[in-house]
């Protein structure tokens, strides 16, 4: 038994192994293929398509499709024209909703977590269901729902009544959140500097304005399905810390919150690091919720590149722009992810914290928990 | 003390996600003003089935429930199939080409799905595949994720199960099917698990992969009620009665599954 353990030692044509190679292509093959076929081709094709004028019909490869450069490209990002200032608004709506829905995704779940994984609560089990239970249903069903709770005279509002709030009519309010404080205190236009000044189509007040309220409605949405699954996540990790390094910071005399900040929580990095990474991936990809409740509307104030990309596509048959538009939240997408591993990389002097506390508990493994 | 406010927390926390599901069933049965004038009550009054039979008896809504109970069965075989194929080869079989594999995989994992769009309509409606169910059900037969999950399980099998057989003259793909697949239940329930949640809730594939009003699903029927048609004004209840009916089957999968879904990886945990 002990020599056929080893089977990588074995490799080729030899004995028993005969065949092995072919059968490992054959295995791979219907994967390779629909992946192939279904992915890597359509964003070779897509790529083509967003340096052409195909205007959807016939084949994007017939003859009478030119090659036209940059154009697509330069026509959502320097146009000076609809397509700019739609690309322009529709980064900004996004924008503020991955600045929003990341930290409160990450920190909800975290808490989430945290509270449900004490060994000594009752009914945790229960707690957790309750939790996860909105990341399982579809996203078409929660909005569906949402769009029913924040109606002019939908749930949330009632409950807001109740403490004397006149709340909007959140789906067809345009007005930006940052604008709408900025209101209370008297400020209803910016500076000139702000007003004048544009980037992509959109002048830097209207870039300072906040996430609309409608898109606030989806900010809070996207907070209450995915802090579940990222509880999960947190959970697993957490279980996998041994109590040694915790409990030797409270030898040395640590409280709770210290010992969360400066023992738990580096120790949680790598778990952090894939929830912001997802979070932010998933941030930047927001359609259905769009493409069921909103339609970019009010105002375009919900309008997200993903949504845009469609729209421009599939609707006003500019295929051409459709595709640049996704190649571009392509580019924004990975540059996000990198930029993210390069802040998030591990420093030295955590490492060196966290080592002076791993290495006096050895001894008293057993007793932690 | 500090129990107690943890519990008070917890509880408040807790109702804040699951009453929005009770306030969606108790409104399905609320006729339009019902749900109006008290959208938080979970006691309709006057209680109606009106809803329900509006969207069995006078709608699409059968048809839509067909289809998305077709394409979450395809795909969930075909995913468990093909993914377990790939999975074992690239944990046990040795082959040229093999780290090649395995590096494309995981460059096809990090290309976000929402940038396919427009690609995937492509090449679907290049192959002739248009509003079918062969362009609703191939793109989605096989996931690099679900390749993952299996690699990683067939990894944790020892070698010498298949060694046992390959000596009693079994071939690769006997030894697979008949030998290492029944050990890798576990894994093939979380595959299951996955792509049933993850096909049933699919919505912007089947958007660009069909039109015709016969190869619509649950997710497009409702996205397209909820934006109105069939129905003058709000009807909420028919709206959210539509939602409710496509949750039960994953709720009801959850609630099967529970344990396996939220342990996934905390192993030998005891509780």
């Amino acid at each position: 038994m002990t020599a056929v353990s080893t089977p990588s030692r074995r490799a080729g044509s030899s004995g028993l192994r005969r065949g092995e190679a072919a059968a490992g292509w054959i295995f791979t093959l219907p994967v390779l293929i629909i992946l192939g076929v279904f992915l890597l081709i359509p964003v070779l094709m897509a790529l083509w398509v967003s340096f052409s004028d195909w205007n959807g019909r016939g084949s994007p490869f017939a003859g009478d499709v030119g090659f036209v450069g940059g154009e697509n490209y330069a026509a959502i990002t320097t146009g000076g024209g609809l397509a700019e200032r739609d690309f322009g608004i529709a980064l900004r709506n996004n924008a503020w909703y991955v600045l929003l829905v990341v930290p409160l995704q990450t920190a909800l779940s975290l808490f989430l977590a945290v509270l449900v994984n004490r060994a000594v609560l009752r009914g945790r089990g229960f707690f957790r269901t309750a939790f996860y239970f909105p990341s399982v249903t579809s996203t078409v069903a929660i909005t569906v729902l949402w769009l029913f709770l924040f109606s002019t005279s939908g749930a949330i509002n009632q409950v807001l009544s109740w403490i004397g709030i006149n709340g909007p009519n959140w789906f067809n309010e345009p007005s930006g959140v940052v604008h709408n404080l900025l209101g209370v205190f008297g400020v209803t236009s910016g500076p000139e500097a702000l007003t004048q000044g544009t980037f992509l189509g959109v002048s830097w007040w209207d870039w300072l304005a906040g996430p609309s309220v409608a898109m606030s409605a989806f900010v809070l949405m996207a907070v209450f399905t995915t802090s579940g699954t990222f509880m999960l996540l947190f959970i697993a990790a957490l279980q996998n810390l041994s109590g040694d390094v915790d409990e030797a910071a409270m030898v040395d005399g640590a409280n709770g919150w210290q010992r969360f900040w400066r023992v738990t929580l580096p120790q949680l990095k790598p778990t952090l690091f894939t929830v912001l990474t997802l979070g932010l991936i998933g941030c930047w990809q927001v359609f259905d919720q769009i493409y069921t409740g909103t339609q970019g509307g009010p105002g375009k104030t919900t309008l997200t590149p993903a949504y845009l990309s469609y729209n421009s596509a599939f609707i006003s048959q500019e295929w051409g722009q459709g595709a640049a538009i996704a190649f571009v939240l392509f580019v924004i997408i990975v540059v996000f992810t990198i930029l993210q591993r390069f802040l998030l990389r591990d420093r030295p002097v955590s490492r060196r914290r966290a080592r002076q506390y791993e290495v006096r508990p050895a001894a008293r493994k057993g007793t932690a928990r | 003390m500090w129990q107690i406010v943890l519990y008070v927390v917890l509880a408040a926390l807790a109702a804040v996600y699951i009453y929005p599901f009770l306030v969606q069933v108790a409104t399905s049965f609320k006729t339009n003003d019902g749900a109006a004038v008290d959208p938080v009550s979970l006691i309709p009054s006057p209680f109606t089935w009106a809803a329900y039979e509006q969207l069995f008896l006078r709608s699409d809504f059968p048809t839509w429930f067909a289809n998305s109970a077709i394409v979450t069965v395809l795909v969930t075989i075909g995913r468990v199939f093909f993914n377990s194929l790939a999975g074992y080869a690239l944990a046990r079989l040795r082959f040229r080409g093999r780290g090649i594999v395995f590096a494309a995989l995981v460059a096809v994992m990090a290309v976000p799905t929402v940038v396919l769009l427009i690609p995937k309509f492509l090449v679907i409606n290049q192959l002739g595949m248009y509003d079918s169910y062969a362009g609703m059900v191939l793109p989605l037969l096989v996931d690099a994720a679900g390749v993952f999950i299996m690699k990683n399980f067939f990894e944790s099998i020892p070698a010498s199960v298949e060694e046992q057989a390959r000596i009693d003259g079994a071939g690769t793909f006997r030894i697979f099917w008949s030998v290492v697949l029944p050990m890798a239940r576990p894994a093939l329930i979380t595959i299951v698990i996955l792509s049933f949640q993850g096909s049933w809730n699919e919505l912007s594939h089947f958007v660009i992969s069909t039109q015709s009003p016969e190869l619509t699903t649950l997710t497009k029927g409702v996205a397209s009620l909820a934006s109105g048609q069939l129905s003058q004004g709000s009807q909420y209840p028919i709206k959210l009665a539509a939602a409710a009916i496509m949750t039960i089957p994953v709720a009801v999968v959850f609630f099967i599954f529970q344990r396996r879904i939220m342990n996934a990886s905390e192993g030998a945990v005891k509780e």
